[in-house]
């Protein structure tokens, strides 16, 4: 995807991604917020610079107050799918065989001049504007007023599987076990909350393609990687307007 | 048209002669038959929903992660949509003054409740942990949830629907006016938040936006109407009763509103389908499966040519007076209605939600099949809706109108 790229007359990106100048002057002055440009038929780009950020900070925090805010932050090219997080996550989460709460997907590109495959791990996003929360009947799901962790309160969960089906990026799955719609978050129960600072799939991850952290922190890795004009950030699905919380990246 | 009929109801004949032939009827042998049939199977559907619940869902049950809501939840929405047309149908006869209508505004909230009783039993053995549902529903409510409205005021609406047949039984009109005037606006907003469940998930495209909660009031009324007219012809035929003129007009009147209906839903299904296609390629996706896919069949066979097309045709050559092609008509009409809200909830889940990430996971449409618990407890459903049919009509001796004039006021 070349972001750079100028074509003046153009209003909206073409199937390559190709996004004109002036486009993407105007989503980068939206900081943090998501826009909704379209790249590759795949991905959205959203990319923020330093200064306007910090102009767009308050606004901000005061929308999503989380302290710390946790997010994740995927170098999608350096994944090599060795599924080594799914395993840590599986084990420290208890996943059962028929679930996951993470998963690795296969993106081949048939007229690529050099990488021909790319994996692209997913998990919950932890939106900021999460549909699941706004659908479940009973606030079985709901976001963490502390650290913005979209959680599940097992013992309220009806199992009328509406968050399963409100989740734009099939990040939930009904647990037998535990009589309850289980999904990824981000190890708070089982790692986050007893002291530990990574969750067990970035822990896991030789390639360090999941970088784990505090996007309220400027110094954080995750602040920066989002916050770099000179790379290209997008999150899935960006369309439905559920601002994630997961980004990802290349390089 | 209205007014010219009003005083043919008000002289008409039906109103004071006892139904005979249904008491006959009810003491034959056939009747507790079909009575004894209908309540074993409705006990099979409850206990195979049991045993689903016993092994668990993932097991039982064809729904899964990419698709977890299957023929429970389409079934469930063919209840509750038929019970909110009922409801309209009832209170246009005897809330709002379409007196034509009348003669079966007392029969259409009786089966109001019942179908939306037969929907509560599908449902009752989708939800995991219905136990939490009565709990959490009460003390920890999400207003901004459809879903939880919709159970919410469906639930409300039972309460009004009896209160309200009770008034009418009790002969208290001007109070069952407006217990069935509160009724009515519970279960249209009841409805809505049943298409605004669909209809606000952004993420599946096939559903997303306004269109499913205007289309599904206008559905509610078509399958209302066909429902009204095929239990009414039914229960004639049960009861072998000479049918009354105030009942044969409120019968052709409700059979030309039933072509208007399905004229205004083959409006609507055009219209979705032609704007789809300027839409994305995940919405187009699904509309291909319906119009030339793996759902073509159900659409073109059962959802436009039983469910709509034929019964327009039958409707139109009845003229409204040939009871047995209005019987052919709406009884083909529900059947194919029944897979119309199938469609509807299968389909707008087949594509996946990463379909345009065009990864090799989701390459094509995603699968759902029935398990033989899901449709064992579906039959048992219909079959329980059956049952309350055929007990209404004998234990309210037909839900005969009288005249609110009659009453006390």
């Amino acid at each position: 995807m070349n972001i750079s790229s100028r074509i003046p007359d153009q209003p909206e990106p073409d199937k390559n991604g190709i996004i004109p100048e002036m486009e993407r002057r105007q989503f980068l002055k939206l900081g943090l917020a998501i826009t909704g440009i379209f790249a590759g038929g795949t991905l959205l780009s959203a990319a923020s610079v330093v200064d306007q950020v910090f102009a767009s900070r308050q606004e901000f925090a005061d929308q999503y107050p989380y302290k710390p805010h946790y997010s994740m932050v995927i170098r999608q090219d350096n994944c090599i799918d060795c599924e080594r997080c799914i395993e840590a996550c599986a084990a420290t989460n208890h996943v059962p065989e028929y679930g996951y709460r993470t998963r690795i997907l296969e993106q081949v590109h048939t007229e690529s001049a050099n990488r021909r495959i790319e994996f692209i791990p997913v998990l919950c996003n932890q939106c900021n504007n999460p549909a699941c929360v706004r659908a479940c009947p009973t606030k079985a799901t709901y976001k963490d007023q502390q650290n913005g962790i979209v959680r599940v309160d097992k013992e309220k969960c009806i199992g009328c599987k509406t968050c399963m089906s409100a989740c734009p990026n099939n990040g939930r799955y009904y647990n037998e076990e535990t009589k309850s719609v289980d999904k990824c978050d981000f190890c708070f129960e089982t790692r986050l909350s007893k002291g530990e600072t990574l969750t067990a799939c970035a822990e896991a991850c030789p390639a360090k393609v999941r970088i784990f952290g505090d996007l309220s922190d400027p110094q954080s890795e995750v602040y920066q990687r989002v916050h770099d004009i000179e790379k290209a950030v997008w999150v899935q699905r960006p369309e439905t307007g559920v601002k994630p919380n997961v980004f990802y990246t290349k390089g | 048209m209205a007014e010219s009929v009003s005083t043919e109801t008000a002289e008409a004949p039906f109103m004071t002669t006892r139904w005979t032939g249904l008491v006959e009827a009810i003491r034959s042998k056939a009747y507790w038959l079909t009575i004894l049939f209908l309540s074993l199977i409705a006990a099979a559907g409850a206990a195979a929903g049991v045993h689903a619940k016993l092994i668990g869902s993932l097991e039982a049950y064809g729904a899964s992660r990419e698709i977890p809501w299957g023929i429970l939840i389409s079934t469930y929405v063919f209840f509750a949509v038929t019970s909110t047309g009922l409801c309209i149908v009832s209170a246009s006869g005897h809330v709002f003054g379409v007196k034509v209508l009348a003669p079966v505004a007392k029969r259409a909230l009786f089966l109001a409740v019942a179908t939306i009783l037969g929907g509560f039993f599908v449902i009752f053995f989708e939800i995991e942990n219905p136990f939490r549902m009565a709990i959490y529903n009460v003390v920890s409510p999400n207003l901004t949830s459809n879903i939880w409205w919709m159970g919410t005021l469906y639930g409300a609406f039972i309460v009004f629907a009896t209160v309200e047949y009770y008034l009418l039984l009790r002969r208290k009109y001007r109070y069952a006016v407006m217990v069935g005037f509160v009724g009515v606006i519970v279960d249209i907003a009841a409805n809505s938040n049943l298409g605004a469940v669909f209809g606000m998930l952004g993420g599946h495209e096939y559903w997303y936006g306004p269109f499913m909660p205007i289309y599904f009031i206008a559905s509610a009324m078509m399958s209302g109407v066909g429902a009204i007219i095929l239990f009414s012809l039914a229960a004639y035929k049960i009861g072998r009763e000479k049918m009354e003129p105030a009942m044969k007009r409120a019968l052709e009147v409700t059979t030309r509103i039933a072509s208007l209906l399905i004229a205004v839903i083959l409006f609507f299904t055009v219209w979705n389908f032609i704007t789809g296609f300027a839409g994305s390629i995940a919405k187009q996706a699904a509309i291909d499966s319906l119009l030339t896919g793996p759902y073509a069949f159900n659409f073109w066979v059962l959802e436009m040519g039983i469910g709509m097309i034929i019964p327009l045709v039958l409707f139109v050559k009845s003229k409204g007076t040939n009871l047995g092609m209005m019987a052919l008509g709406s009884a083909m009409m529900m059947f194919g209605i029944f897979f119309m809200r199938y469609d509807l909830v299968v389909v707008g889940q087949i594509v996946p939600l990463q379909y345009d990430l065009e990864v090799n996971e989701y390459q094509g449409l995603l699968s759902y099949t029935p398990s033989w618990h899901e449709i064992a407890v579906v039959i048992g459903g219909i079959a329980l809706v059956g049952l309350f049919f055929l007990l209404g009509e004998r234990a309210f001796g037909g839900h005969k109108v009288e005249a609110h004039e009659g009453g006390e006021h």
